[in-house]
């Protein structure tokens, strides 16, 4: 993903900055003014396609809008632009601890009242809730991602005589026996990236413990080496301990590397059949293989392995570091059904805002990804990793990541790796 | 060669400056230029003066042409030294004052403590081994007549940057042999040895099949048979592809006076019936069938084309087993980058990259060797052997040593190999105290500088003692 933004990055600033200039000269209520914007989005699929968002608002107000992309370390430049005395009016954030981290500093400010109103009209209550912080809603959830959904190869599927793809977890593992007794290996697992693994992981604990726990863990507050924990590294090993489940057995997963794990469900040789990864995956499988999303490839979402199937994600909220009128107004657009559905007719783009019309995605599989996200309701939960300390979460080589990793090479050894994961915890939880 | 051009400059300087110089001792302070121009030279070239003020041009005028030197050294050398040991006894905010507690997490904290056993293990090995392979090569390519088309050859990864070798070298070591040349020849002599069994992976079911894995890699039947019986043996986890060049699967009709049976792919695309031959399903030719009595295979057969086999045995009761050859899992290869590998296989590309460096020094001292030594040994009657041994290698000594003593410092800094090539999964593994040290203090949300600053810190001292050693050489060289 972030190759893709890195590349298409110089074409984009281009781009932007002819759409920006542009976008004034309609008259509107807000002739004349001015409204900064900053994001990570870059690239035809994606820069250009928010950059159609951000024109159809001059176009209602007449307001100029002039879009920046901030590359990929977000907080970073919005620092350095606050340290200059310069930030954008409305900024779009990745992540949720960024969006704490500045309500904390005072560098955005509280949505104005009717925007609020409209939040808490269109969004579930977890999306309020994620753009809030200490009871001051500061965001507007735009955009969304799952990563609770298994990609898979229909041909493998029809060879198997598999006609239904699986709900729950026993119902999964036994989808993958038939798989293997079918000459196909099941899962492709890209285990040299260690966020491969904790994604398993969090779908498997929201699903096995509750959302209520996993905010719990999230935050540290419950142990590692808690039984819920143990259930989840348990459920896992009914695939992980496999060999014959895994494309390569268990050392070929670790020596392969996400990019590397989607070709070889979907490329031209392909060699397992199912890949559990995020929704981006549908955007891999069409610029790296020659399959089609839709007809060579399509998706289930991740089964139930407690009793309800878990929504995990991500996703990008918009907030205003400058209190102006246009920044107003374009948040209150923001907060919309027709500026999300603005990108969501153009692709590539999930909006956890429910009164979007499903109808105006392009195509099945985005409109059923969208779909699990809204209806997954207050229950939806941001990725575990990326809510802790990097040391833990996010770091290759240490902490979950490698922990993991070790457990995909011995997954018998579950006490053990509850309590590895607890004192790496304790020590990155601060 | 230094001995004989530098000494006359100064001796043709003396005139000026040696009456004054001599006359004044350096702590008197008789004013302007001249007292001056004492106490500079003696300060500042202190190895030439030797005490004596009295060389030099006047001390301002050093100072002056110094000046830029010192202020870059103390800029870019001795400040951020000293920085950098200031910041060690610090934590990772740099505010509270922790002593020596950032080097003993080197030693505690595991990550830490195996790069610095993962450097121990690179200087062990590394530097020795360049340096053998190029003396090995410079002494073999002076008797060859493409000797320079060899020598470019060998020298060209040096013109790589390390990044591109990396991942090169990713690619050579990739586990899946389709793609990784190593693991590609290691299939292929593997299977020139030993042919590759035309069913790999095929297994029966785990459950409700007629067979069950004996242990060692074959399967048996669980019931005993007789001959007049015929037998399903059912088999799953053949891929479609390999089922498209089969023939349909036919059930054998019972015989007396044999075992007879039928050996198939019980998983027609689609499904089938577990245990019956559907139509659709293929039979496994040439798969090999023992009948055993008490242990003991009595008799064998080999499957047909449509999958049936008949075992011509004396009345009794068997066990049928497909025997393990049939359904050995393909050979895969080594896992290069795996956790037991990785540092090995960084080394080898190390290696390659640096053995050319090795020959081109060790090759130009080759070629200073006065020949006439090597010829009054080949007179004495000695043997090649003892030629290379007793006379080449004392008289290459230097240069074996400024060689290996340059690639201990370099190897002692490594970074952009590992932190290239070493996998996610095995990354910890493959660990070296410089790759330590930038993911500690730079990467993630809360970088230690402290800790990161203790290993730099003992990375300096680690490197220092080569330093100090080719300092001494080149002294003593010129002096």
């Amino acid at each position: 993903m972030l190759g893709v933004t890195l590349a298409a990055g110089l074409a984009v600033s281009a781009a932007a900055a002819c759409g920006g200039g542009d976008s004034g000269g309609n008259d509107g209520p807000l002739k004349g003014q001015t409204v900064t914007v900053a994001a990570i989005w870059t690239g035809d699929n994606e820069g250009a396609k928010f950059q159609k968002v951000l024109d159809e608002f001059s176009k209602r107000t007449g307001a100029k809008v002039t879009y920046t992309p901030t590359g990929d370390n977000v907080a970073a430049y919005l620092g350095s632009k606050v340290d200059g005395n310069a930030p954008p009016d409305v900024a779009f954030l990745p992540q949720q601890g960024v969006l704490v981290e500045f309500a904390q500093k005072g560098w955005i400010k509280p949505l104005p009242d009717d925007t609020q109103n409209l939040v808490k009209q269109n969004f579930a209550q977890v999306w309020q809730n994620l753009g809030s912080h200490n009871g001051t809603m500061y965001g507007v959830y735009f955009k969304a991602s799952s990563k609770s959904t298994i990609w898979y190869r229909k041909q493998a599927f029809t060879d198997a005589g598999i006609t239904q793809p699986p709900t729950t977890w026993a119902d999964f593992v036994k989808t993958a026996q038939t798989l293997a007794d079918s000459g196909a290996t099941p899962i492709s697992v890209g285990g040299a990236d260690g966020w491969v693994l904790t994604d398993w992981f969090e779908n498997v604990y929201l699903s096995v413990a509750g959302p209520e726990k996993y905010d719990q863990l999230s935050k540290h507050e419950i142990p590692y080496t808690d039984d819920t924990v143990k259930e989840t590294l348990r459920k896992l090993a009914e695939i992980w301990s496999k060999d014959d489940f895994l494309a390569g057995g268990r050392d070929g997963a670790l020596q392969t590397e996400f990019p590397a794990s989607v070709p070889a469900v979907f490329g031209d040789s392909p060699k397992a059949a199912m890949l559990p990864g995020a929704d981006f995956v549908a955007s891999e499988i069409s610029t790296n293989t020659k399959s089609k999303v839709g007809t060579d490839a399509d998706f289930f979402p991740f089964p139930a392995v407690g009793d309800k199937a878990p929504v995990v994600g991500a996703g990008d909220v918009a907030v205003m570091m400058k209190d102006t009128q246009a920044a107003r107004e374009l948040m209150k657009f923001l907060a919309s059904a027709e500026a999300a559905e603005i990108w969501a007719k153009q692709g590539g783009f999930i909006s956890p805002n429910k009164a979007v019309d499903l109808s105006t995605y392009p195509d099945e599989v985005q409109r059923r990804i969208a779909k699990a996200v809204i209806d997954a309701g207050d229950d939806f939960r941001f990725d575990m990793s990326d809510l802790a300390p990097a040391a833990f979460g996010g770091t290759k080589g240490q902490g979950e990541w490698k922990i993991l990793q070790d457990f995909l090479r011995n997954p018998s050894d579950v006490d053990g790796t509850a309590k590895k994961l607890e004192d790496a915890a304790k020590a990155a939880f601060k | 060669m230094t001995d004989t051009s530098d000494p006359p400059a100064p001796r043709e300087q003396r005139p000026d400056d040696a009456s004054a110089a001599d006359s004044s001792p350096p702590a008197s302070a008789s004013p302007g230029d001249r007292a001056a121009a004492v106490a500079a030279p003696s300060s500042a070239t202190s190895g030439v003066a030797a005490g004596k003020g009295r060389l030099g041009p006047p001390p301002w005028l050093a100072g002056g042409f110094l000046a830029p030197a010192l202020i870059l050294l103390g800029l870019l050398v001795v400040y951020p030294i000293l920085y950098t040991i200031w910041r060690s006894l610090y934590d990772a905010d740099g505010e509270t004052f922790v002593a020596l507690d950032n080097y003993v997490a080197i030693f505690t904290d595991s990550a830490t403590f195996q790069a610095l056993k993962n450097n121990a293990i690179w200087v062990a090995v590394a530097p020795a081994l360049i340096t053998a392979c190029g003396l090995i090569f410079a002494v073999l390519t002076e008797r060859v007549r493409w000797a320079a088309a060899f020598k470019i050859i060998v020298f060209m990864p040096m013109a790589i940057s390390m990044v591109a070798a990396g991942v090169i070298f990713t690619l050579v070591y990739d586990h899946a042999p389709e793609r990784g040349v190593l693991n590609a020849i290691a299939v292929g002599v593997h299977d020139t040895f030993k042919s590759p069994s035309p069913y790999p992976g095929v297994r029966p079911r785990e459950q409700g099949s007629p067979l069950r894995p004996d242990g060692s890699g074959g399967f048996s039947t669980t019931a005993q048979v007789r001959p007049g019986q015929s037998v399903a043996l059912p088999l799953v986890a053949l891929s479609p592809a390999k089922q498209r060049d089969l023939k349909a699967a036919k059930a054998a009709p019972a015989q007396p006076g044999a075992v007879t049976g039928t050996v198939w792919a019980d998983f027609a695309p689609g499904g089938g019936k577990p245990n019956q031959i559907d139509a659709n399903e293929k039979g496994l030719s040439k798969v090999k069938v023992e009948a055993l009595q008490g242990g003991k295979v009595v008799a064998t057969a080999t499957t047909r084309d449509d999958g049936t086999f008949r075992i011509a045995v004396p009345d009794g009761a068997y066990t049928l087993r497909l025997a393990e050859s049939n359904f050995t899992p393909p050979y895969n290869g080594v896992t290069w980058l795996g956790p037991n590998l990785v540092t090995p296989a960084i080394i080898g590309a190390y290696v390659w990259m640096w053995a050319g460096f090795a020959m081109v020094l060790i090759g130009a001292g080759l070629s200073a060797i006065p020949r006439d030594a090597l010829e009054a040994a080949r007179v004495d009657g000695a043997t090649e052997w003892q030629v290379f041994r007793r006379v080449t290698i004392p008289l290459l000594a230097p240069v074996l040593v400024v060689v290996f003593v340059t690639l201990v410092i370099n190897v002692l800094k490594i970074f952009d190999l590992v932190y290239i090539m070493a996998p996610g999964s095995s990354i910890q593994d493959a660990q070296v105290l410089a790759l330590r040290m930038y993911l500690v203090s730079f990467v993630g949300e809360s970088p230690d500088q402290g800790l990161g600053s203790a290993i730099a810190v003992v990375l300096f001292l680690l490197v220092l003692p080569a330093m100090i050693f080719n300092i001494r050489r080149f002294r003593s060289e010129q002096g």
